[in-house]
């Protein structure tokens, strides 16, 4: 499926020609990319900027001067004097139809925006090309499983159109090749290794298919579960709080609730990858088990809610207690290697400015 | 990490040594398989057959505690072969004629004996890193939870000097931290012989320079660490203020843990849920969680990067800096008035070379990784690039040594201990997550299904694994990712409270605990 009708050119001049005006390029920029970034609007659904281009959907279709039949910019080299045209009628007409033949395989055009973070990227371009007609509707590839009863991952096949992102996700940006195609046209089928369920595959639930998928297909169990909460979605960009890689994420937030996490396409650890922890064990910090009152140990040797001034002050005076006793050396404190910087910069201030002494660790040891 | 976690799918031949990062950094090992996807070699050494050996051209299952033996071998090799870079050791680094010399003594076949590892494997492995032209050595806990944690690590540093393999772009030797911020706690001065910034406390400078801004005479000595804290309470320690640390059921030996926390006239802990550690308190104060705060981490690259609170916290749940300032003032401690998180970040970077060019606002981009000395200053994704932090790089002689206890009889059996992907440490947050109890609901130990037949166990079936301190009931998992004689299982479980019996010795320069390598018996319940 190559379109590469670079004309042999070596890259020398480096300018190109994109809806008449002179642009430059790298040797090995796609015509896709060049587009991108000079703003054109090419419409596209197996792309990923993560991944090898595909070449799949084929709407990412330009004219190129000098050949009969659009190319896909996907794939296609910018070359030196190429001449491009990425808006034209043809090139709507062309589009609109390719988006109506995949619209025909697909049942539910509006898709939840829980379902991920691509997931809306059809429904959009359907509204875009007026092309919601139900033209070529008829015969639907993939099969649904709703029968693997992982809590996190939903596989809605009939919502598949063989894009093959998630496919490609899996293999090229994880490295876990848990996803692959079965058969081929109607009978294609997006599967694991034995048809199985995802569990007893090599999928480690990292949550990348369903961030890529242009449909909702793939979608997250756990954000979907929320969505009858009342609000808007807001998304708060942070840092996933497990290991030393630093994921960016984006948390997704209705009212005073965590409802879901999507990955920061431009977290400089992460790209955009996540895995099972800071994709899904996010609920945590909802849970009832949370302290949400100060506690104090009382009398009847247990511990009991307290004000902040009455916790406060016991714990000055027993740790004075100590102090005044035995010594400044007698108190002893400890930092998280999980909480923020600032926790353990003020501890470290605590014992130094407060007692003068160094009687400080973090949990690295052990 | 000397260099940047981009620069993990650059090597050719890429090192890995007692890390589990398929699981434990997952997303970090997505780099190297893609370095793997463009032709790199990978050369895995670790006691136990994880994923990553799977994907390794060569993999040296070594037994527990021989990294230094094995990393013997391989500069043997490295030397023998000529594959020395010796412009790169004449120019940067001293001691190199002595430890080249040193290494003659540990052939391969030496090394084999020791560790298990077939001769003809190390001296593959030293072939490829010795001939690299980019090569990258990566590294978790398997290495430095040791007694000879800093002999393993120097161990490593001379296959990086005698290679030159650092300074670059795709080489270097990168440690992955374990804990979302351990990086930033150390960073801040959360440590007994450092500052903010990692200046000692016992140059009278820095003492003199902290005296200024904290308005209080510091200790010249440096402090005691957490393990020797820990030996002393109900002693000297009569008191102590914990934050953020499920102590009792993460640090080694627990008998002796809960022993010292419970010895204590007062116990202070501050944390999100009513930990094992917080139910020994005299007050526990709630904290806010991640996600409800603002403020900085810093990751295993040394990026520093930027946290924001999305919603409130629970109840009257404050952050941390709040909590420890305000306990700090009721004290009558000095200099704890702060505003916010940005107030408390401001004043570290004033203090700390390393953060002192740092600004906030651009913190929000994640650009900077540390060193950042001066104001405009970009930042340092690559470290050594000209010239090491003290000068030279010194290669060390190191030599193999036992672990702190060994298998006999009445102790047959390796134990190492781990992480496993889908929980996180003492299962205070993953274990209250929704879902995560399906992929992994219970402890169980991995053993090779031939040691499962031969010590009259079954699949599933319930042992008791006892060491010189303590014993668990455990569930049973047939694996050949155990080797022969050497078992796994993790901390994660409070029910299965492995650090029961951990704990037989410490690195004596950092007192990190020996976490990778207990000597217990295995017996069906």
């Amino acid at each position: 499926m190559s379109d590469n009708i670079d004309g042999g050119g070596n890259g020398a001049l480096s300018t190109m020609t994109l809806d008449g005006e002179d642009v430059g390029f790298t040797p090995g920029e796609t015509v896709y990319e060049v587009s991108e970034r000079y703003r054109r609007e090419i419409p596209t659904l197996c792309y990923d900027e993560r991944l090898e281009p595909f070449g799949g959907c084929r709407l990412c279709i330009v004219e190129v001067e000098g050949s009969h039949n659009p190319v896909a910019s996907c794939t296609t080299k910018a070359a030196p004097g190429m001449k491009v045209t990425t808006k034209s009628g043809r090139l709507d007409m062309h589009r609109r139809v390719l988006l109506e033949l995949v619209a025909s395989e697909n049942r539910d055009l509006d898709v939840d925006p829980m379902s991920g973070y691509a997931s809306g990227e059809m429904a959009t371009l359907l509204d875009r090309y007026d092309a919601r007609t139900g033209r070529f509707l008829g015969m639907q590839s993939g099969t649904s499983h709703p029968d693997d009863p992982n809590p996190f991952i939903l596989r809605d096949y009939e919502n598949c159109i063989s894009c093959f992102r998630c496919v490609r996700v899996c293999a090229e940006q994880e490295g876990d090749y848990a996803i692959s195609v079965m058969n081929r046209g109607f009978g294609t089928q997006i599967t694991t290794e034995f048809d199985g369920i995802l569990k007893d595959s090599a999928c480690t639930f990292c949550g990348q298919c369903i961030q890529t998928c242009p449909t909702g297909a793939l979608a997250d169990l756990k954000a979907l579960a929320s969505k009858d909460v009342p609000g808007e979605t807001k998304l708060t960009r942070t840092i996933c709080p497990y290991c030393g890689v630093g994921c960016s994420v984006d948390l997704m937030t209705r009212g005073d609730q965590v409802v879901g996490v999507l990955p920061a396409m431009d977290g400089p650890a992460n790209h955009g990858a996540l895995c099972v922890k800071g994709q899904f064990a996010f609920d945590f910090i909802g849970h009832k088990d949370r302290l949400d009152t100060p506690l104090v140990r009382g009398d009847d040797g247990q511990l009991h809610p307290a004000t902040w001034d009455d916790a406060l002050d016991k714990a000055a005076a027993g740790l004075l207690a100590a102090v005044d006793n035995h010594g400044r050396h007698s108190l002893y404190v400890v930092a998280s290697g999980r909480a923020p910087t600032e926790a353990a910069y003020m501890m470290q201030k605590f014992v130094r400015a407060g007692l003068g002494t160094s009687y400080i660790d973090n949990c690295s040891r052990a | 990490m000397s260099n940047p976690l981009a620069d993990m799918d650059k090597p050719d031949v890429i090192f890995c040594i007692g890390t589990n990062m398929t699981e434990c950094h997952p997303v970090a090992a997505t780099g190297i398989k893609r370095a793997l996807a463009n032709g790199a070699k990978l050369i895995v050494a670790d006691p136990r057959h994880i994923v990553l050996a799977d994907l390794a051209d060569v993999y040296l299952p070594l037994r527990v505690g021989t990294d230094s033996a094995l990393l013997l071998g391989m500069a043997h090799v490295i030397a023998r072969e000529g594959l020395v870079d010796q412009a790169f050791m004449d120019a940067r680094t001293t001691e190199g004629m002595a430890f080249l010399e040193h290494v003659e003594r540990f052939p391969p076949e030496w090394a084999e004996e020791i560790t298990g590892v077939p001769a003809a494997d190390i001296e593959q492995a030293a072939l490829w890193y010795g001939r690299a032209e980019r090569g990258a050595i990566y590294y978790t806990l398997g290495v430095t939870e040791h007694i000879c944690g800093v002999e393993n690590v120097q161990g490593l540093c001379n296959l990086v000097l005698m290679t030159g393999n650092i300074g670059r772009e795709g080489t270097g030797i990168n440690p992955m931290r374990g804990q979302n911020n351990i990086q930033g706690a150390g960073d801040a001065g959360a440590l007994p012989n450092n500052y903010p910034g990692f200046q000692p406390v016992t140059d009278p400078e820095n003492q003199e320079k902290f005296e200024k801004l904290y308005g209080k005479k510091v200790d010249l000595e440096n402090g005691i660490t957490k393990v020797t804290a820990l030996e002393m309470c109900g002693d000297q320690i009569r008191a102590m203020f914990i934050d953020g640390e499920n102590t009792l059921v993460s640090d080694p030996d627990r008998a002796h843990c809960e022993k010292a926390l419970r010895s204590l006239d007062f116990l202070v802990v501050a944390d999100l849920f009513l930990t094992e550690t917080a139910e020994l308190a005299d007050v526990v104060f709630p904290v806010a969680a991640w996600g409800e705060v603002d403020g900085t981490q810093t990751n295993t690259e040394r990026r520093i990067q930027r946290l924001r609170a999305a919603v409130p916290s629970p109840g009257v749940a404050r952050p941390d800096w709040w909590v420890i300032s305000a306990l700090a003032k009721r004290m009558g401690f000095q200099g704890f008035e702060y505003e916010g998180a940005e107030q408390v970040f401001n004043e570290l970077c004033e203090v700390s070379p390393i953060y002192h060019g740092v600004d906030w606002d651009k913190v929000e981009e994640g650009a900077y990784q540390w060193p950042v000395p001066f104001d405009g200053h970009p930042g340092t994704p690559m470290l050594h690039s000209d010239e090491f932090v003290n000068g030279r790089g010194i290669f060390n002689l190191v030599e193999q040594r036992d672990p702190a206890e060994t298998v006999d009889d009445d102790y047959p059996v390796w134990l190492t201990t781990g992480r496993r992907l889908a929980s996180y440490h003492t299962r205070t947050q993953t274990g209250r997550s929704a879902g995560i109890d399906y992929l992994l609901s219970e402890e169980s130990l991995e053993i090779h299904p031939d040691d499962v037949d031969e010590w009259g166990l079954a699949d599933r079936s319930w042992a008791i694994m006892s060491s010189r301190r303590g014993s668990v009931r455990v569930r049973v998992k047939a694996t050949k990712r155990s080797p022969r004689g050497t078992v796994f299982t993790t901390f994660s479980f409070a029910d299965v409270p492995v650090n029961a019996l951990t704990g037989g010795g410490y690195d004596p320069i950092t007192q990190t605990a020996e976490l990778k390598v207990c000597p217990v018996s295995v017996v069906p319940e």
